[in-house]
């Protein structure tokens, strides 16, 4: 699909490349420094997925960093996403992470603006928004291809990461989404994980859209679908969670189920979504999203058919970083 | 500054303030953004709108607020010229230009001056060409 030259950077990009589905997973962000927590954590989902996405301050509230969630789950034998924000850094320190990052082990980055701190528990602390989620992936590509830092400085030996953006085909305006991602590809961008998707008619037509530009033969694009285990959780999501489209139908038919049926009820509707996006033209994998509920996103696995993950010829050997003309 | 300098600021705010809301960034790029000021955006996002717009098309810093870039997108629809300009990358922000005349910057060429390492690409973005000196 994507005629990129050079080998790929990491096991998803090569997976992705070859055609094949992929699967991704949200890590449960750590609220404390036991890294046990986080290896547990990733050594259940070894071998159930292509990568594990290690989030930012999610939802503008600290956690365990990204950076050293990364470090442990590569170190279990599960390829992290590490996830950036222009939230809570400046360019430089962006530059020293993304090369810390790469460093410690991530083959896969994602880069994105990051919620704003009015929606987590310091809203009285500072924003930074030095630069916007297009300026980072395109600093990331400049660190990566260009092997120098914004400034024009040379780096001694460049970081070697696949590179992710988000996008939410969900919210207004949505003319403008697919012209967006034609922008983040433009600036960098070599996959995207979408917003959680619960509307799939409209996330069609963003596909549609985007394909017609002619943007699909560059970016690989992976659909985010949410494991809901209660009628609580997604009404949480749809209130409370900007930018997240839960449609009355869908929020009927778990309103619909009695409190014990709830979860099931939940499952199949994330069960069902997987298995359109499998059948979507120009999607390319799911990433799977559960609050506190990894157990589930291991059953959906399971149940969806997505097992064994297939493999996929690319070394790991492969040196981490290449060495600066 | 001279007197000339400090009353092309002021022209400036005076006419850009009120009709955009103008937060004399120093790098204007009004025309790209549909007449909307990107500057409003609580992210200072440059490039297009983030992933929380409201189902209603509002902010979700400020609810009561139609998002920035909903504005701008529509503007730019609306823009007799320059109306695929939205389409192009915009680089960084020179915080050093804030509270300065963009159009004085324009006079110049100070405002297409970009970090040395910031690309030169094929989407009508700046000239790469322009390197800030000082910034090596």
């Amino acid at each position: 699909m994507r005629a990129t030259p050079g080998r790929p950077h990491s096991r998803l990009e090569a997976l992705l490349r070859a055609g094949k589905f992929a699967v991704t997973a949200e890590m449960q962000p750590s609220n404390g420094a036991d890294p046990d927590e986080v290896r547990r954590s990733a050594s259940e989902l070894r071998g159930k997925v292509d990568a594990a996405n290690c989030t930012d301050n999610p939802a503008a509230r600290p956690h365990l960093s990204s950076l050293a969630a990364g470090a442990l789950v590569a170190a279990s034998g599960v390829a992290p996403v590490v996830q950036l924000t222009c939230r809570d850094r400046n360019r430089l320190a962006l530059q020293a992470d993304l090369l810390g990052a790469a460093a410690l082990g991530a083959r896969d980055v994602l880069l994105l603006t990051g919620d704003h701190v009015s929606a987590g528990d310091h809203p009285e602390a500072k924003s930074l928004y030095d630069v916007d989620s297009l300026h980072l992936l395109r600093i990331a590509r400049v660190l990566r291809d260009d092997g120098t830092y914004l400034s024009g400085r040379t780096l001694s030996s460049r970081p070697s990461y696949f590179i992710g953006a988000v996008e939410n085909p969900f919210a207004p305006p949505h003319d403008f989404r697919p012209v967006r991602l034609a922008k983040k590809v433009e600036a960098g961008a070599e996959f995207v994980q979408t917003q959680l998707c619960f509307n799939l008619p409209r996330l069609s037509e963003f596909i549609a859209r985007a394909g017609d530009s002619g943007i699909l033969d560059r970016v690989f694009v992976i659909v985010s679908v949410y494991v809901a285990r209660s009628t609580r959780a997604l009404r949480y999501l749809r209130d409370v969670v900007p930018g997240v489209d839960v449609p009355d139908a869908v929020m009927d038919r778990l309103d619909r189920a009695t409190a014990e049926r709830q979860a099931q009820e939940g499952f199949a509707l994330a069960l069902e979504t997987v298995a359109a996006l499998r059948e979507m033209r120009g999607v390319s994998g799911v990433h799977l999203i559960s609050i506190k509920g990894q157990e589930s996103i291991l059953r959906l696995i399971e149940a969806a058919g997505l097992l064994p993950r297939p493999a996929v010829e690319w070394s790991p050997d492969a040196p981490m970083v290449e060495s600066s003309r | 500054m001279g007197l000339l300098g400090q009353a092309l600021i002021a022209i400036e705010k005076a006419v850009k303030v009120p009709l955009f809301g103008c937060r004399m960034c120093g790098q204007c790029i009004l025309h790209e953004t549909g007449l909307v000021c990107p500057m409003n955006c609580p992210k200072n996002l440059r490039n297009g709108p983030c992933g929380g717009v409201l189902v209603d098309g509002n902010c979700e810093v400020y609810p009561e607020r139609p998002c920035v870039w909903v504005r701008a997108w529509e503007g730019s629809r609306r823009l007799p010229l320059w109306r695929d300009h939205i389409e192009h990358v915009q680089p960084p922000v020179d915080w050093r230009l804030q509270g300065t005349s963009s159009w004085a910057n324009l006079a110049t060429g100070r405002d297409d001056v970009v970090p040395a390492g910031w690309p030169r690409r094929p989407d009508g973005g700046p000239d790469a060409e322009n390197h800030d000196p000082t910034v090596t």
